[in-house]
């Protein structure tokens, strides 16, 4: 995918979704043939509380210009408690990531349950749009150093 | 190096209309580890799936990924695929590339693109998969059922018949609930002690049932099918094994305290049995009240004991026993409205009652045997009022949510009153009339027909007139305040969880809402389990609901315990965390976020280097991990990770889109 900044830019968004919640959600909006831009990916994980603050700065770090996390509603997380941590954790990750100069809308925490395709869709288009308009990510992008990662440098 | 498969599927023409998948596939043929790719029309037909098991044969493939329709669809379907090749059916990636590709989006070049993205992702994750297996673990076909009302005894009813063993735990005296102080039941005005004291006397004479009145759940250990649960048995102070229920003992006991069965409207002694229908039939000291226990007097009971069953140095005990399944049907208790509202009197005036108090009045086993009157002089009410929605619906004095069996059992009240006193005259101020139930609505009518004024509007007052209570409030539909010179007040009580539930649920590490009520796996699909494998709820507990609600309940939680005893052995999802105890600091971040209490810190022997030294290291437990993964994101040194979701799976797959 080109980094260019012009009309053509696609930028690369990537979406954490929990399985139980917002990942059906995405299936639903499918379901119901809705339509929204390409430029978002999903990676499925069975919670948001899964998603470790380093999968985003990862994703940063290899040329991402946009993450989202969804998860399900406070309530109503399949398992019981995860996404408090993800709102609290990731409430931190927001500030940490702004303070290092990341413009706080490519990074965002989202709440989308299993009947919301449309909150989907509109999230979806209203992130793409705004990233969009921020132009390409270039914090942290190339710092990645396979040798201090902790999956031991498997590179 | 992976020999990778990459199947992609038209489906029809769902995927292949707006995405190239000829395409897709011979680009995954150029990603590291793919060594063949190809398409079909139809991959979950059986074709299809012959077509991937030759391919697997004949490429000498070791994993594959599957462009289709979302993994929640057909996952399944390919795992078991698998099962019967010689790849592990873990060793799978599926792409969605129907639902989150072709079906929302038009651009037929944009979406071959992401298309192909998708394909990398997977391919990048199934690259690090690792084979997983099932493991089973036993299961103890025994059942607990925490609390003995009409949800618990119903539950443990239809487990024993499936011939299982059953424990009722009843924190009471006696097995029962509340059902059984009532008096007639909604719609159909059958005698409610009548359906459900039959119900108690099967539970204690039932094979595989054991009663353990006066006991609590003192502790919950253990996963499904393997629950360790220590039960805490309250002193009673008379031997039940000897004690034949002859009652003389509470004819003879010379204090008297409230009777909590009749809701204060009489009295008991200190050494009793709580109604005469109890089960046991057998009398237990009321601690706080004996004067033997709280001053060394008196001891009458014991003199005139004929079998020397009473033993007043009794002392708690505890035993611990194994369970398959639990079920928690703890009940509800009514609010305490007297705190609430202070303007209804505060409870200061005798003839302000809750519903609960009215069924002991109106019982003919009751008080009063059946007799209507006021509990202040013991005169006959004529003019009674009944305001409902007191606690519920009233976010700003008590709870928001609606009570649901009061609309019913008020318009049974003001029946029981028209019926019984004649030329009685009944008021019910009410927000709203909610019948939603077999026979409801009609009930409801009859009520209106038998002359009981309906008054849409609140109650702000409740003051005294001489005898008379004067009810001041509104009819909101003639817009006009409205005043009622009452001999007696009935006030429709909300229902809230018993007090003991946020302690039971504690223990059991099941959730509870902001209203303290038991929380369902899943309110429309789950509604009878919890979040925690093996344990199971009924009644009101989760929610008010009537007696036919709550003993459908009771039975389908019986039907969920039975699935689940009828087997010898589990199987256990493969997907959940595991530690690596040598990368393990054992600072313990993972035990506290666990919702399963799945993690526990324990001694490990490992080596640092050629030394041996011995360390706390976090350890998962197989039968509790949900596979969540929260754990996996606390650890600071990356060493409790996910099976099939590793730190790695995920990096792999961020590093294949960012590319």
């Amino acid at each position: 995918m080109s980094v260019k900044k012009d009309n053509n830019w696609e930028p690369v968004i990537l979406a954490f979704c929990c399985n139980w919640c917002t990942y059906t959600g995405a299936d639903l909006a499918g379901l119901n043939r809705m339509k929204y831009p390409e430029n978002v990916r999903v990676i499925r994980v069975p919670c948001s509380s899964r998603v470790n603050p380093q999968f985003i700065i990862r994703a940063f770090q290899k040329g991402a210009d946009g993450v989202l996390v969804c998860g399900c509603h406070p309530g109503d997380c399949h398992y019981a408690t995860g996404n408090y941590y993800t709102r609290r954790r990731f409430m931190l990750m927001k500030r940490l990531l702004e303070y290092n100069g990341i413009d706080p809308k490519r990074f965002q925490a989202k709440w989308i349950s299993g009947s919301e395709a449309a909150k989907f869709r509109d999230t979806v288009i209203q992130v793409s749009a705004e990233i969009k308009a921020l132009g390409p990510n270039t914090k942290f992008v190339g710092t990645y150093a396979p040798q201090t990662a902790t999956e031991g440098g498997q590179e | 190096m992976a020999r990778i498969g990459v199947f992609i599927c038209h489906c029809g023409t769902n995927i292949a209309s707006v995405v190239d998948v000829e395409k897709v596939a011979e680009s995954a043929k150029t990603m590291p580890g793919v060594v063949f790719a190809t398409t079909y029309k139809y991959m979950c037909s059986e074709p299809g799936q012959a077509m991937i098991k030759e391919s697997i044969e004949q490429y000498n493939l070791d994993r594959i990924v599957i462009g289709s329709c979302s993994p929640r669809m057909h996952e399944l379907t390919f795992r078991k695929m698998l099962k019967g090749t010689k790849i592990n059916p873990y060793m799978l990636e599926i792409a969605n590339l129907r639902e989150q590709c072709a079906w929302v989006h038009t651009d037929r070049e944009k979406a071959t693109e992401k298309a192909i993205g998708l394909v990398q992702m997977s391919v990048a994750k199934v690259a690090n998969n690792k084979p997983l297996t099932t493991s089973t673990i036993p299961i103890t076909k025994r059942a607990l059922v925490i609390g003995g009302g009409i949800a618990g005894m119903q539950a443990a009813l239809d487990i024993a018949d499936c011939g299982f063993d059953v424990t009722i735990v009843e924190k009471e005296p006696s097995i029962g609930g509340h059902m059984v102080m009532l008096d007639k039941t909604f719609p159909t005005m059958d005698c409610s002690a009548c359906i459900s004291t039959p119900k108690m006397v099967e539970c204690n004479a039932h094979p595989n049932i054991t009663l353990k009145t006066s006991c609590e759940v003192e502790k919950v250990s253990g996963y499904v099918g393997n629950f360790e649960v220590t039960i805490k048995e309250k002193a009673k102070y008379v031997n039940h094994d000897l004690c034949t229920g002859c009652g003389l003992c509470q004819t003879k006991c010379p204090t008297k305290v409230t009777s909590e069965f009749d809701q204060g409207l009489s009295k008991r002694s200190a050494i009793y049995i709580p109604f005469a229908q109890a089960v046991p039939s057998k009398p237990v000291i009321d601690p706080s009240a004996c004067l033997k226990l709280t001053k060394d007097k008196c001891g009458i009971c014991e003199k005139v004991c004929p079998i020397g069953a009473i033993d007043y140095k009794d002392e708690v005990r505890y035993t611990t026993e194994e369970y398959g399944a639990i079920v928690i049907a703890t009940g509800y208790e009514l609010v305490d409205w007297a705190s609430m509202y202070p303007e209804y009197g505060g409870g200061k005036y005798k003839d302000v009652i809750t519903g609960l108090q009215f069924e002991r009045l109106v019982n003919a086993s009751g008080p009063t045997e059946g007799h209507i009157v006021r509990p202040s002089d013991g005169k006959e009410p004529k003019d009674v009022v009944i305001v409902k929605c007191v606690g519920s619906r009233d976010p700003k004095k008590g709870k928001s949510y609606c009570s649901r069996a009061c609309c019913m059992y008020s318009a049974k009240h003001a029946h029981q009153i028209l019926d019984k006193i004649p030329n009685s005259r009944v008021y019910i101020f009410y927000m709203d009339v909610r019948t939603p139930g077999k026979g409801y609505e009609e009930f409801y009518d009859n009520t209106r027909r038998d002359g009981a004024q309906y008054i849409r509007g609140r109650v702000s007052k409740i003051y005294k007139e001489g005898s008379k209570l004067i009810v001041r409030g509104e009819d909101s539909l003639i817009g006009k305040p409205v005043t009622v010179e009452a001999d007696m007040v009935i006030l429709a009580t909300a229902m809230e969880p018993s007090p003991t539930v946020a302690d039971v649920a504690n223990k059991l590490g099941i959730v509870i809402d902001a209203d303290r009520w038991v929380t369902e796996a899943h309110p429309k699909l789950r509604p009878v389990e919890t979040q925690t494998n093996g344990i199971y709820l009924c009644g009101t507990c989760q929610g008010p609901k009537d007696i036919p609600d709550t003993v459908a309940q009771g039975s389908a939680a019986a039907a969920k315990v039975a699935a689940l005893l009828c087997h010898d052995e589990m199987e256990t999802s493969p997907m959940i965390s595991y530690v690596d105890p040598n990368k393990c600091s054992g600072c313990g971040f993972c035990e506290g976020v666990c919702p399963y209490k799945a993690i526990t810190m324990v001694e490990y022997a490992g080596r640092d280097g050629n030394r041996r030294v011995t360390k706390i290291v976090a350890q998962v437990n197989e039968g509790l991990c949900q596979g969540c993964g929260c754990c996996n994101a606390i650890c600071r040194t990356g060493c409790i990770d996910l099976k099939g979701f590793t730190n790695d799976q995920i990096l792999k797959e961020v590093d294949a889109l960012c590319l």
